[in-house]
């Protein structure tokens, strides 16, 4: 089947897809989107999420033809023109980053919960964020960099 | 050597030097989704390989039909036994392991076949068009029953791949004079590396008839070797370059898909991607060794230890993998960090028909470490004993002798690091009343305002092996050559040691920068182009690969000096590295490197720390290259209503020798915490009659964020003699003794024995909290 759908802010279309296939893979092995990433493929481990017309989602739970028309955004749309985005910034420098295989996944949930709650406490960090499985870091640096990045945007909001 | 000894070649001061949290150079692309992981790897017009596994734990096969599958449009090749040119089996230490199954299957999962076509699921579909006609036979699932008198034979001699007998000192004689003797029967179930990246890697044919291998692995070289035997290729026509690996532990000790997807490759000359599934994984790598483990300990009256009698079965599964040296590490570690005068310590790892296990983070000393700590809690209770005074009474320290008879030459502050916990303040327990359900076991599902629950304190210590042990030559090589990039000194780094998330590429780079004292260094990728790295396990990689760093820029920088030397008639001896030039004793600058540097300079050295011995036929050598040792403290509160934990904080201390890079080394304490203390309440791959029943993340659990405690760490640096900049490994020690101190919390909360880990909730549930306070 032929899928249509926006990606990143890019209109994308692609012939030959399987009606089988997840969006995971799509992006993965049909738009040279790699950095979803398929740690479970069943929905646990959060490593695919993405952003589906807006709603955070696992997208290896979603069927290719159910994002038809949609508008995706996934980790490599997060980057700001300038460089990283302060999420990504704060992951790498609050030493949240080990393997790095869980990390898009993070990403994109911190960056949904940071744009729901500027100011997460410790508590609603981890409640946020435990779809999200990491297997390296024990998550101690995870909630660092969350606070971090919150920490961030909110410096940013007030100099804008 | 001191971190001022190993700068004297030069006077440069730098930014992101050893001792500084530089942060990791792949930290970029990783939280930009561009790190190219071994499964994002892609060739134009590649194919998709898929395994075809055995559905039965023990089977004979009587044939095996691949004609349908092989008539399916868009595949292209379809393997099995008959189409391994080379050695039929594999195997890290010994091959044993069959590359594709022939007569019979020893485990379910094993591979049988292998499929490559244009599409993952037409290569599934393929997999699932051969027919395999298969005799089941019955499974041996137990460790105890495989070495039973009449066990099924499921090898020629017997069910043993390996057995360590220590004998030291008189234990008969000590068994007499003890005032209390406890015993114990414990047991720990499999646990799983549960790394997230899965399985997979893309090889590629090439023009020379060689293969070009991009795949997430531990170690290249023995890797390479195992596929050149199998591929019956000569090691120059293997290529292998390490592809992004999404995390270790262990698990990527063994093979996975390098012979497999080579193999398909060479047969279809196309590009061949394989990428493992979840539950595939579970299948694909050995995990933990399960173990059961009695012991017997005896003491004076006044607490001072006077014999240990061990005996410990490894369930190693269908296949050898590194059993053996599992089998040495945990009779080695048996009788825990004290002094023991006397020990008895057998331990076999055995064959059953179960999931082969082989190396997990800790590698033996975690499943002994909660045998011994639960022990040592036994006998404070019977001696009416506080648990840490008991430990700390009996503490190894430098200059002690381990049960091998080896000589502890090196700092072992097992007392200070009990020291360090003891005085740590204990969280508060939180008021009782309307409490965040969060904060309470059970969390979000509610399941208590807070009544019914007991919190407990519990301590453990442990230690483990740094670097290979037994006598095993264990060495590392790195080459550094450093350029002039438009007028710039640039060092690049090159090593075949694996970064597997650890951040070992950090610290190379840290440690060249130290050296040579020019801050643009570059690591390159790992590959097979250079010199074995030995593996990035047993917490050697740091100090043996960056020994290896270390030396091969002191070579290159003592070249440039030795230039400046001749280009002007001075002593190189005089000279040192400064400023981006070479100095003389005065200061004044001889040469700049940009003229020095109109030829690269490089310099390939090996690194070899001190040797090993092997074990005697009553287990005495100096087996172990070096310890680390490392401590933990546990709160837990119990819902002992619902046999519900949460765990409040697990803090650690730990003796690192040197943090080079200290937010890093954070990092693997806290992560290896993780692991350990998920070991202890709810990690188990389960399985029935042999068969794994939850090879998924949904029900093999591993700690959330919302599971994982508060893991405050005390990090002490006392040098370790002989290792570069003082350092000691720390990938491992923090997951030896988080479980085992999960574990006396949780004794301390409920008053039951729980011998068994991990704990499930029945067993928690229904306790009267004899020994816990109410939280």
């Amino acid at each position: 089947m032929r899928l249509k759908c926006t990606v990143n802010g890019e209109a994308q279309e692609v012939d030959g897809v399987w009606e089988g296939e997840s969006l995971l893979y799509v992006l993965r092995e049909r738009m040279a989107l790699p950095g979803s990433k398929n740690a479970c493929e069943q929905g646990e481990c959060g490593s695919c999420s993405v952003y589906l017309n807006g709603n955070l989602v696992c997208s290896c739970l979603v069927a290719a033809g159910q994002a038809e028309g949609a508008d995706i955004t996934t980790v490599e749309g997060l980057a700001r023109e300038d460089g990283l985005h302060p999420i990504q910034r704060a992951f790498v420098e609050a030493g949240a980053v080990q393997c790095g295989f869980c990390t898009p996944g993070f990403v994109v949930a911190t960056h949904d919960l940071l744009r729901r709650n500027a100011d997460p406490s410790e508590m609603e960090i981890r409640e946020a964020l435990a779809g999200n499985l990491c297997r390296c870091t024990g998550y101690t640096k995870i909630v660092d960099a969350v606070r971090l990045a919150a920490e961030r945007l909110e410096l940013e909001r007030r100099q804008a | 050597m001191t971190v001022e000894q190993a700068a004297e070649l030069t006077l440069t001061p730098v930014r992101s030097g050893v001792g500084v949290s530089v942060p990791r150079p792949d930290g970029t692309l990783k939280v930009s989704g561009r790190y190219a992981y071994s499964s994002d790897l892609w060739a134009a017009d590649m194919l998709w390989g898929a395994t075809l596994r055995s559905p039965h734990p023990s089977a004979r096969i009587r044939s095996i039909d691949v004609g349908s599958a092989r008539a399916m449009q868009g595949v292209h090749a379809v393997l099995t036994h008959n189409d391994v040119p080379g050695r039929r089996t594999y195997g890290v230490e010994r091959p044993d392991q069959p590359v594709l199954a022939w007569d019979v299957v020893r485990y379910q999962g094993e591979p049988v076949a292998l499929v490559a076509a244009d599409h993952p699921e037409t290569a599934r579909r393929a997999v699932a068009a051969i027919v395999v006609d298969y005799e089941p036979l019955e499974p041996l699932c137990d460790g105890d029953a495989a070495i039973a008198r009449g066990a099924r034979k499921l090898r020629e001699n017997d069910n043993e791949v390996h057995r360590v007998r220590i004998r030291h000192g008189d234990v008969e004689s000590a068994a007499g004079l003890a005032d209390v003797v406890v015993s114990g029967e414990y047991e720990i179930g499999m646990q799983d590396q549960a790394f997230l990246g899965p399985e997979s890697g893309l090889a590629v044919p090439a023009g020379d008839g060689g293969l070009d291998l991009y795949v997430a692995t531990q170690w290249l070289h023995v890797d390479r070797d195992q596929v050149a035997a199998s591929l019956a290729l000569p090691h120059d026509l293997i290529r292998m370059t390490n592809a992004g690996v999404g995390g270790a532990f262990g698990g990527r000790e063994d093979l996975s898909v390098q012979i497999h997807a080579g193999l398909l490759a060479l047969a279809t000359q196309r590009a061949v991607k394989m990428v493992y599934s979840r539950e595939e994984s579970f299948f694909g790598h050995v995990h933990r060794h399960p173990a059961k483990l009695r012991y017997e300990h005896g003491a004076t009256r006044e607490g001072d230890l006077l014999y240990v009698r061990a005996s410990i079965v490894l369930d190693g599964g269908a296949y050898a993998s590194t059993s053996a040296q599992v089998c040495v590490a945990a009779a080695s570690f048996a009788c825990g960090p004290y002094v023991v005068p006397s020990a008895a310590v057998d331990c076999v790892a055995v064959y059953t028909n179960n999931p082969p296990c082989g190396a997990m983070r800790g590698f033996g000393a975690v499943q002994v470490c909660f045998a011994y700590e639960s022990q040592m809690d036994r006998l404070a209770a019977a001696l009416d004993l506080d648990p840490v005074a008991l430990r700390r009474r009996n503490a190894m320290a430098e200059g002690s002798v381990t049960p091998t008879g080896q000589v502890v030459r090196q700092p072992a502050p097992v007392n200070e690091l009990l020291e360090r916990l003891r005085a740590r303040p204990l969280p508060l327990a939180p008021p009782t009343g309307g409490r965040d359900p969060r904060e309470l076991p059970g969390g979000v599902s509610n399941t208590t305002h807070g009544e019914g629950i007991r919190r407990g304190v519990g301590y453990a210590v442990g230690w483990k092996n740094i670097g290979f042990s037994g006598g095993l030559d264990d060495y590392s090589t790195a080459r550094v050559r450093v350029s002039a990039a438009a007028g710039e000194p640039l060092v690049e780094v090159h090593t075949a040691a694996c970064e597997v998330g650890q951040g070992g590429i950090t610290v190379q780079a840290q440690i060249a920068r130290t050296v040579i004292g020019i801050e643009h260094v570059v690591v390159l990728a790992a590959d097979t182009g250079v010199g074995n790295a030995g593996s990035s396990s047993a917490s050697r990689q740091t100090w043996l690969t960056g020994g290896a760093v270390e030396a091969a820029c002191r070579a290159v920088g003592e070249e440039l000096l030795g230039r400046a030397a001749d280009r002007h008639g001075l002593d190189p001896r005089d000279l040192r590295l400064r400023d981006g030039g070479v100095a003389s004793a005065d200061g004044s600058v001889v040469a700049t490197l940009a003229e020095l540097l109109d030829e690269p300079a490089e310099a390939t050295r090996e690194y070899r720390p001190r040797r090993t011995t092997p074990l005697d036929e009553n287990g005495q050598g100096d087996v172990t290259m070096a310890f680390a040792f490392s401590a933990h403290r546990a709160v837990v509160d119990v819902d002992v209503e619902l046999g519900l934990v949460r765990l409040v904080e697990v803090a650690t201390a730990t003796d690192v020798g040197k943090a080079l890079n200290p937010q890093s080394v954070e990092g693997q304490i806290e992560g290896a915490t993780a692991q350990g203390v998920g070991l202890a309440v709810m990690e188990e791959i389960q399985t029935v009659g042999s068969r794994i029943r939850n090879p998924s993340f949904t029900d093999y659990l591993i700690p959330t964020i919302l599971d994982a405690p508060a893991m405050p760490s005390e990090i002490l640096e006392l040098p370790q003699p002989d290792a570069p900049f003082g350092i000691n490994g720390v990938g491992e020690s923090g997951i030896v003794s988080s479980g085992p101190a999960v574990m006396a919390a949780l004794r301390m909360a409920t008053g039951r024995a729980l011998e068994r880990m991990p704990v499930r909730p029945h067993e928690l549930a229904g306790a009267t909290a004899a020994g816990g306070a109410s939280a």
